[in-house]
């Protein structure tokens, strides 16, 4: 994918261009607000990364300019303001995501690409109402989840967990996005809470075939893929 | 120039000019000023009224005096009142008399001269007049009634004023001089005010700039009479106490924060430090790596944690305030939990009362909940495998305050360090083998203050009871 980060710390924004490089990933980088806005213009992005303090024009307010201008673009913002309000401001203003200074990359580089396949599939239809991974299957109308053609009961929460691994399929999700998005708290949880409800998840998906599904990735999150991963 | 010339008077002329500028002397000027006004008001009455009553006093004697004459005019015509007249001008006194002819040429009288003008008309007049002998050149002031009598005959009764104006001289020098006593003593008062506060100020501004300059535990100097300075002086030596208290805490928070973050630093470098030397394969390596970005997310969740307790202690009321179930919160992070504490072998449970909501900030409280959870199942395990091994949550509204409340049956906190707790980086030492960096209470207490709500830690008999009490939103 295509991102540009506007960041004006030359430190932090040459670390971001070469990670996110060698994470695969086409990177263009503007140091101030407004260079940042011009690129943004006209450069097809899948993912702005702006940083909220930009000289010559702040963070928000190019994210609203944008708005205005019906570029849709996902933005995620990086902050390092002390306010237990920013993360409400960021997306107030328009912003897609918010991330608080400081942050793992691997949080960073991964709830990017959600951001980046979000824009994908917006582009594509609507929503869909189910989801496949291999053989695993999962209904959103009905609530129902069946592998290989096996019915699996899940708990609610279980099933808005599953859910949203499978939206992402193939896509690392961080324990941060998932007390997010299948929990609506954005709090960090301390001690390995997430963890629980996904090893219990797995146990019901994965127990008693060949291949699991939801994959640990150390250090960052879990991922669900229907094969085992080709060694890279 | 002689050698021994006094020096320049400068000092003295900034010294006169930092008094002019003072509060207290511009004070008793504008207070002398106003009371020199009020004084110049009062003795001009005074002296007014005295010389009304004098001159009522005059006018009626003459009244008095025409009275007499006319009866003898009635009575036995020009000629007798000539001769009481003559007599009467003989007698010693204040009072003139004069009968003239209808040119104006005297008859009879102690007044010797009159200014021509005042005989033409009858009627009172004040006016100068001579007196006795015309070789007496002296002039004196009267009070005069002029009568025109049948042929043309004129009478003048008139009485000396002289009484009079002594009496008005005498007041107004007692004026004058009053007057400039009060300006004098006004002045010096002020002076003296002025310069005695001046003082005192001066040694007040001496001692801050010594405390600016960095000495903080320079006090002022508080006088015993309580007046205005003293008290100015007592609140800003309480001032300096409570910012050198916060300095204080200040340092020890960043002590305490330097301590407590070199202990996972330097775990991150040495486990860096030993993969580097020792690791032989690239899967040691892979493994050593990924432990290094685990202690580096821990330690990112650390500052995560206390910048948000500063934010929250710096007070501002966040914005993103609405109006939630705390209970609903409660239970939503129970069950978040839940699992967690299963596989502790911990039974969680809940006891929710509808209808609990409170305007705050949902995600905080969420997150204390959580926090009071996250403690509840690291430490609440019961010693004694045998006993119950039970976490409960529960909500319920009291006295216009939501409780929401974790209880646990582990050891507890002795009473004594149950204030402590609350402090950032404290770990009992039960808690010191444990992961985690003591800041989970911290932030629990930072969410209860901010919402004007309080935080209790009690006995559960055995065990520990958290209580997170918040204003309960209005119906």
């Amino acid at each position: 994918m295509r991102l540009l980060i506007i960041e004006d710390d030359r430190e932090a924004a040459a670390y971001l261009v070469k990670a996110f490089r060698e994470a695969g990933h086409a990177v263009d980088h503007a140091g101030d607000g407004l260079d940042g806005y011009a690129l943004a213009r006209e450069g097809d992005y899948d993912v702005l990364i702006v940083d909220r303090m930009l000289p010559k024009l702040d963070g928000l307010s190019l994210v609203r300019s944008l708005r205005e201008q019906e570029i849709a673009t996902p933005v995620l913002i990086l902050s390092a303001l002390g306010q237990v309000d920013d993360r409400v401001k960021g997306l107030r203003a328009g912003g897609d995501d918010y991330l608080p200074k400081p942050y793992a990359f691997s949080e960073l580089l991964a709830r990017t690409e959600v951001l980046a396949r979000r824009r994908t599939a917006a582009t594509g239809q609507s929503e869909a109402t189910a989801y496949r991974v291999g053989d695993l299957e999962l209904d959103r109308l009905s609530h129902r989840v069946t592998r290989a053609g096996r019915e699996i009961v899940l708990q609610p929460r279980e099933f808005r967990l599953l859910e949203y691994l499978m939206r992402h399929a193939g896509q690392v999700v961080t324990r941060t996005m998932l007390l997010e998005h299948v929990w609506d708290y954005h709090f960090d949880p301390q001690t390995n809470v997430i963890d629980v409800h996904v090893s219990r998840l797995r146990a019901k998906i994965d127990r008693g075939f060949e291949h699991p599904m939801i994959h640990t990735v150390r250090g960052a999150g879990y991922v669900i893929r229907a094969d085992e991963p080709q060694a890279s | 120039m002689s050698p021994a010339a006094s020096p320049p008077p400068d000092g003295l002329i900034a010294r006169l000019g930092k008094i002019f500028r003072t509060t207290a002397f511009k004070l008793s000027l504008a207070y002398l000023v106003l009371f020199a006004v009020l004084a110049s008001l009062g003795l001009g009455y005074v002296a007014w009224n005295a010389r009304r009553v004098l001159d009522d006093q005059i006018v009626s004697t003459i009244d008095a005096e025409i009275n007499g004459l006319s009866e003898q005019y009635t009575a036995g015509g020009l000629r007798r009142l000539i001769a009481v007249v003559e007599r009467r001008a003989g007698e010693p006194g204040a009072s003139l008399y004069l009968v003239t002819t209808p040119a104006g040429e005297h008859i009879v009288g102690n007044v010797s001269r009159l200014p021509a003008d005042i005989l033409a008309r009858s009627g009172q007049y004040e006016s100068y007049y001579g007196r006795g002998s015309d070789a007496d050149p002296s002039e004196h002031r009267a009070i005069l009634r002029v009568f025109n009598l049948a042929g043309g005959f004129r009478l003048v009764v008139g009485r000396d004023t002289e009484e009079r104006d002594r009496l008005r001289a005498a007041i107004g020098n007692t004026f004058g001089s009053s007057l400039a006593l009060v300006v004098l003593l006004g002045v010096l008062g002020g002076w003296f005010v002025a310069s005695r506060v001046l003082k005192r100020v001066d040694d007040m501004t001496e001692t801050t700039r010594t405390i600016m300059a960095g000495d903080l535990d320079g006090r002022l100097r508080v006088g015993s009479a309580g007046d205005e300075l003293d008290r100015l002086a007592q609140n800003l030596n309480l001032m300096l106490e409570r910012i050198g208290e916060l300095m204080r805490g200040m340092r020890e928070v960043s002590d305490n924060i330097a301590h407590d973050l070199k202990t996972p630093l330097t775990r991150l470098r040495n486990r860096a430090d030993e993969a580097l030397r020792n690791a032989e394969t690239p899967e040691a390596l892979r493994a050593a790596m990924e432990g290094v970005i685990e202690d580096s997310d821990g330690l990112i969740r650390v500052f995560n944690a206390l910048l948000t307790i500063a934010r929250l202690e710096a007070g501002n009321a966040p914005e993103s305030v609405s109006r939630f179930d705390a209970g609903a919160v409660a239970r939503e992070v129970a069950e978040l939990y839940e699992p967690l504490a299963e596989d502790r072998g911990l039974s969680l449970t809940v006891q929710i009362e509808p209808d609990l909501s409170l305007d705050g900030n949902r995600e905080l409280v969420g997150q204390a909940i959580a926090n009071l959870l996250d403690n509840a199942i690291k430490y609440g395990a019961c010693a004694s495998a045998s006993g119950p091994q039970e976490i409960t949550v529960s909500a319920r509204r009291a006295d216009g305050v939501v409780q929401l409340r974790v209880a646990d049956r582990g050891p507890g906190i002795p009473e004594a360090e149950r204030e402590r707790v609350l402090d950032r980086f404290v770990r009992l030492d039960a808690a010191r083998t444990r992961p985690g960096f003591g800041l989970g209470l911290s932030l629990v207490a930072a969410v209860a203050r901010l919402h004007g709500g309080s935080l209790d830690l009690a006995d559960n008999a055995p065990g520990l009871a958290v209580t997170l009490s918040l204003p309960a939103g209005a119906a």
